[in-house]
């Protein structure tokens, strides 16, 4: 891989350290106050809810509507029977494999 | 407790490898995420912006703004487990949705700081092992695509968000940014609809955080990791 990546991959790692840190180090009025509450909530559901969309439809800068559809159904239904985290990846992946090998 | 946290993060840790592998990274920087960045989520958007072809840059964003929560869960935590010295830069490492959910279920002040760090380590412990597993056992599967990864990438990434949809609020939150990135997808650089939909999760939360009192920001401890 390029430098350039490990370059990245470094200052990510810094960053998610800083910010565990920070909560160490701030005045406790800062964070605990309930709109960075109600914001880091957000944030959070917004962003896995976006990177589940991506992961789905997104084929480069184009929207693809494949057998990742199906990998999303299979992992809704396996979350909303309760099945384990392991459990709803290997159905997700199941899914997707099955419907390519079975479309081709 | 500790031994499904254990067992839950074992399995997420062989997903994590596996589709680092598959998004295209080389086996040192998986397991240099798992070591160095330790929090699950931004692992996963790391790696998932980079499989969307999208740059270093916005990978950096995204998983950024995942844990800005962890600096949330740091607060919580320095004041429940108190940590001295040299352990502060240790604890604020295990600082994680696993260990600051064991911590704030106890209520004994003894057993809170006993459970922070003992989930705290075996998560270290054990999702590392298991990223490494992960890891060659994704270099082992050769063309991710064929046993559908990419498929497993959209299930992890729902399984991370689900335990997070308990109410009306989140469940409208999560279809906007939906939306909004599908939406996004054929005109911004790869990476950048995630970051859009960062900013409307902010503006969201700020807006309302002006109608009603915040939620709990700290997940029970019975949910899917991240």
């Amino acid at each position: 891989m390029s430098p350039g990546l490990w370059g990245w991959i470094a200052l990510a790692c810094a960053i998610a350290y800083a910010s565990k840190l920070l909560g160490y180090g701030l005045p406790a009025h800062w964070l605990s106050n309930p709109r960075m509450g109600q914001i880091t909530t957000s944030l959070t559901v917004a962003l896995l809810a976006s990177l589940t969309m991506m992961n789905t439809l997104a084929s480069g800068t184009h929207l693809a509507f494949d057998a990742r559809l199906g990998a999303l159904l299979a992992a809704a239904v396996a979350l909303w029977l309760r099945l384990p985290f392991l459990a709803v990846v290997v159905i997700g992946a199941l899914a997707c494999a099955l419907l390519r090998w079975w479309h081709m | 407790m500790g031994l499904s946290i254990a067992a839950a993060t074992g399995l997420y840790g062989i997903s994590f490898g596996a589709l680092s592998i598959a998004a295209g990274l080389s086996l040192a920087q998986t397991m240099a995420l798992s070591l160095l960045m330790f929090t699950g989520g931004s692992q996963f958007a790391f790696i998932g912006v980079i499989a969307g072809g999208g740059t270093g840059a916005a990978a950096l964003g995204a998983a950024s703004l995942l844990g800005v929560r962890n600096a949330v869960y740091g607060l919580q935590m320095s004041r429940l487990i108190a940590p001295r010295g040299p352990w502060r830069w240790l604890a604020a490492h295990w600082t994680i949705d696993e260990s600051a959910a064991t911590a704030s279920s106890q209520i004994d002040a003894s057993e809170q700081r006993r459970g922070f760090w003992v989930a705290g380590a075996g998560v270290f412990l054990l999702w590392n092992l298991f990223t490494l597993a992960g890891a060659l056992l994704g270099d082992a599967l050769g063309d991710p695509r064929r046993f559908g990864l990419d498929g497993a990438a959209v299930a992890a990434f729902l399984g991370l968000l689900w335990p997070r949809l308990r109410a009306r609020e989140p469940v409208a939150l999560a279809l906007v940014c939906g939306l909004v990135t599908a939406a996004a997808v054929p005109w911004l650089p790869a990476g950048l609809p995630i970051l859009l939909a960062a900013a409307v999760g902010a503006i969201w939360g700020w807006w309302r955080s002006r109608a009603r009192p915040a939620l709990a920001s700290v997940p029970d401890s019975s949910g899917s990791p991240s």
